[in-house]
């Protein structure tokens, strides 16, 4: 396998497409569910980068598909000068400690019948085959790393807190030293004051160990606290990318515009001095996207576009395309320059 | 509310005592009865019960009460062997399906279906007279009659199980798939199993007991209920007692088997089933 520039992780137009529920061989292939739609994204060593958008819009598939949980239908994802999208079963085995993942509901993503000991001790098991007092010895450095009390090893998952169960499942994602997290909605089941501290965690985490994060969230609060950059995902598709403060202080596209300005702020006075529109409306489907720009649907900036440029939304896609260094859009109010 | 008041509630334990009594006759029925379950003894032939014979005597001056005793491990043998071979085979058979899906899965449980569509007490009569008279011949046409009902609720509980987040954890940790179904997905559908298996170990009694009694099953002079059963219908108008008491010891053994049946499911549709549901509802 070649290496490719040195990001630690590449995806270059990556599509994922489920099939819908009842179809066979020969069905037509029009209620084909475009979950992830021709993604391409990089992430560096050691970098955050911040996936947000709303539920449905494909983030969660996303990432799944990096850790190769579900398939691409086309595009490719790099990890590290590997091609992960090409790998087979057995090579995959051997590349998933270095890529781990967080799941948003521990809860769920921790098998009820084991306890918190044997949970974290499982990959050690898998991949370095440890046993006995030397195993014990990881598990309680690792409890110790993520701020558990090794007490808490015999404690089922039921019988953990919201908080103490993400910190299981976080040192379970960092037994194989993995040098990339994707963080599926880490927080959002949890209460603020506890989001607080997992967050923290991971921040320290990432210090500590030089981890790299892909972040996914919908809320722009967390990401904001812990992204370098960040990218906007809308219906299977990222609309924009450009590092946190440009994105916080001068996100371009509608969508972005529009997820900024529905955080709500301390002082009413201050809010929304930018005239940024508010959308409308639902997502569509990802099984029929609209034909054109997939955001024509609720856009506030659509009659701007098609008076001022002339541009049909409905029907033309726009392209993603970089306006300043490291900031893109994809939408026609930014042409390229 | 308080989960160890509801595992341990009075029909649970009833069940148990009755299950308990019968297994304890079943280890070691010379405890129960000194008297030879297969002593002839022509001239106490049909006696009443009385003192020394408490349950009567046969047709052939055998003690009632000691046959009785002695059937228990007859039965508790075959419902042993029946859910034995049937559990493993269902398991293995549902997991399979479960687990791999596509046309194994189909051509599976189309066999399974062909199982499921006949008649049981039929066809067990039918295997079981292809197979030959005997107690073993029995227990094989009985389990061979049971495992499609293990093979469905195996193959449904792990469709359910396998799409829990916790299955895509291991995954996501790089365990290999017979990791993922042995040690995530198998452990957490056994539960209704073991339910299912506590209230079917009646059913499995009755039906071995319908072909002994049809003279199918255990041979003389091996004591089997069923058959004492038959061979007492002759006497039943003037002496009831030869086929009253292994009736009303099969009768109580299967109410046993049907408490202890009933609280587990009870248990597990209040405890087990809420928590589950609430976690995949939860995402």
């Amino acid at each position: 396998m070649n290496r490719r520039g040195t990001a630690l992780l590449e995806v270059s137009d990556l599509k994922v497409q489920f099939a819908p529920r009842g179809s066979g061989l020969w069905s037509d292939k029009k209620g084909v569910v475009r979950a992830v739609d021709g993604v391409s994204l990089t992430l560096q060593r050691g970098e955050t980068l911040g996936l947000v958008g709303e539920s449905g819009c494909g983030k969660s598939t996303l990432g799944r598909a990096i850790l190769g949980l579900v398939g691409a239908a086309s595009g490719s994802v790099w990890f590290d000068g590997h091609e992960i999208t090409a790998m087979s079963n057995r090579e995959m085995r051997r590349i998933r400690p270095r890529i781990q993942l967080v799941f948003q509901d521990a809860g769920a993503a921790l098998n009820p019948r084991w306890c918190a000991r044997d949970l974290v001790a499982e990959p050690f098991k898998i991949h370095l085959s440890l046993e006995g007092a030397v195993l014990q010895q990881r598990v309680d450095a690792i409890f110790e790393t993520v701020g558990l009390d090794p007490a808490l090893g015999k404690r089922f998952p039921r019988e953990l807190s919201g908080g103490q169960r993400q910190r299981v499942g976080i040192a379970r994602a960092l037994a194989s030293e993995p040098d990339l997290l994707v963080c599926d909605e880490p927080t959002s089941a949890l209460d603020l004051s506890i989001q607080a501290q997992i967050v923290n965690l991971l921040q320290d985490l990432q210090d500590q160990l030089g981890l790299s994060y892909l972040f996914i969230a919908h809320d722009l609060g967390v990401v904001r606290q812990i992204s370098d950059r960040v990218a906007v995902m809308y219906l299977g598709k990222i609309v924009e990318t450009a590092s946190r403060d440009r994105i916080f202080k001068e996100g371009r596209h509608p969508y972005t515009q529009a997820l900024l300005s529905a955080v709500p702020v301390a002082d009413p006075e201050h809010a929304n001095t930018r005239g940024w529109k508010a959308m409308t409306g639902e997502v569509p489907s990802p099984s029929s996207p609209p034909l054109g720009c997939n955001f024509c649907t609720r856009c506030g900036s659509k009659a701007e576009v098609e008076n001022r440029l002339n541009i049909d939304c409905d029907m033309i896609e726009p392209e993603l395309i970089s306006v300043e260094e490291l900031h893109e859009v994809s939408c026609h109010l930014f042409p390229a320059n | 509310m308080n989960k160890t008041f509801q595992l341990w509630n009075p029909s649970l334990l009833l069940g148990l005592a009755i299950v308990g009594l019968f297994a304890a006759m079943a280890i070691s029925p010379g405890l129960f009865s000194s008297q030879d379950p297969a002593g002839l003894r022509l001239e106490h032939r049909l006696s009443a019960p009385s003192a020394a014979n408490w349950f009567g005597t046969d047709g052939v001056g055998v003690d009632v009460y000691s046959r009785v005793v002695y059937g228990a491990r007859t039965t508790l043998a075959t419902i042993v062997v029946v859910l034995g071979i049937a559990i493993l085979v269902g398991v293995s058979i549902g997991s399979v399906s479960g687990y791999l899906g596509g046309w194994i899965d189909g051509l599976l449980m189309r066999v399974a279906d062909v199982f499921l569509a006949f008649p049981p007490l039929i066809l067990a009569l039918a295997t079981n007279a292809v197979l030959g008279r005997g107690l073993q011949q029995t227990m094989f046409a009985v389990a061979f009659l049971w495992w499609p009902a293990y093979a469905r609720l195996v193959r449904s509980q792990i469709l359910a199980v396998r799409k829990l987040e916790f299955v895509e954890s291991a995954r996501a940790i790089g365990a290999n798939e017979l990791r993922i179904v042995g040690r995530h997905v198998l452990p957490n559908v056994l539960d209704p199993v073991i339910v299912r298996a506590s209230l079917d170990a009646g059913f499995v009694a009755l039906t071995a007991a319908s072909l002994s009694f049809l003279g199918l099953g255990a041979q003389p002079p091996t004591p089997e209920w069923g058959r004492m059963v038959a061979e007492g219908q002759k006497f039943l108008l003037d002496q009831w007692w030869v086929a009253t008491f292994p009736g009303i010891s099969l009768f109580v053994l299967v109410i046993g088997f049907n408490l202890i049946g009933e609280s587990l499911s009870g248990r597990m549709q209040s405890g087990l089933h809420v928590s589950r549901a609430e976690e995949t509802e939860g995402r």
